[in-house]
């Protein structure tokens, strides 16, 4: 039945966007922690998709392998330099009288939330339709 | 005189079965479609059907065993095709979210058409066995 893989396909895909809204999250809700040192700055984070390919070669049909949906390979931390603001004051200033910022973009980031929730409704309404075919086909020939 | 269903049903449940495979393949298109490297693929609905032995060949019947075979070439590509993509983007994805997912409504709504005549063929044969009207 492969209407029944539709739904294991979708819901790769959810489960896909929605670590990449806690990614989004992740990245908003520590734009602006400080720290004393570039090593210990928060990097924004971003994960990294890949399709899922069959684990097996099918004899018998070439159509079988049409692939499984998506997975997150890993999650990368973004390479931009954490920005440096004179501030002697602050208790987290390093002995320069400096603090370090995670070089985040807001706006970037809230693009990338939109695209990951619209992606996450995409994948929802697949299941949906999938769901409705499947009823249908139930009730063939009654 | 015995009912057949191969016969009976035609070419719709092949559809149907197709219907549901390319529904599959779509769903994974849209799955993928922020995976970078990712290439949309569909299938040739009228090349697998042709290969399945349904549908309308459009070429000459040959009676006799002399007759050239003007069949179009036995093997057209049944396989998984790649979609050409509208706009190159900078990450190889070919996934153009909007086109597959129209593409998904035109499957799910063909998909509807075959059940009712599969349906439409059921209630036939029902009627054919009962002898009744409904």
């Amino acid at each position: 039945m492969s209407l029944l893989k539709v739904f294991d396909i979708a819901g790769s895909g959810m489960s896909a966007q929605s670590l990449r809204l806690n990614t989004v999250a992740s990245n908003l809700a520590n734009a602006n922690t400080v720290s004393s040192s570039i090593d210990k700055t928060y990097q924004a984070r971003h994960p990294v998709f890949q399709a899922i390919q069959d684990q097996y070669m099918t004899m018998s049909e070439e159509l079988d392998t049409s692939g499984q949906g998506v997975q997150v390979l890993g999650i990368v931390e973004d390479k931009a330099e954490p920005r440096p603001i004179y501030q002697p004051d602050h208790p987290l200033a390093n002995e320069d009288g400096y603090i370090f910022m995670p070089d985040i973009n807001a706006v970037e980031e809230m693009a990338d939330m939109i695209s990951a929730s619209r992606a996450f409704q995409t994948n929802v309404d697949v299941m949906d339709a999938a769901k409705q075919m499947m009823q249908r086909v139930l009730q063939l020939g009654q | 005189m015995s009912i057949n269903f191969d016969k009976a049903l035609g070419i719709h449940d092949d559809a149907m079965l197709l219907r549901s495979k390319r529904a599959e393949i779509l769903a994974n298109n849209i799955a993928n479609a922020d995976t970078p490297g990712f290439e949309a693929r569909d299938v040739d609905f009228k090349a697998i059907l042709r290969a399945q032995g349904g549908g309308d060949r459009g070429d000459l019947k040959t009676t006799h065993g002399r007759h050239f075979d003007t069949g179009e070439s036995g093997n057209t590509g049944t396989g998984l095709l790649f979609r050409n993509p509208l706009q190159p983007a900078l990450d190889q994805n070919t996934v153009d979210v909007e086109h597959e997912k129209a593409e998904f409504a035109r499957n799910a709504l063909q998909h509807q058409a075959s059940y009712t005549f599969l349906n439409g063929k059921f209630k036939g044969l029902k009627h054919a066995i009962t002898g009744q009207r409904s």
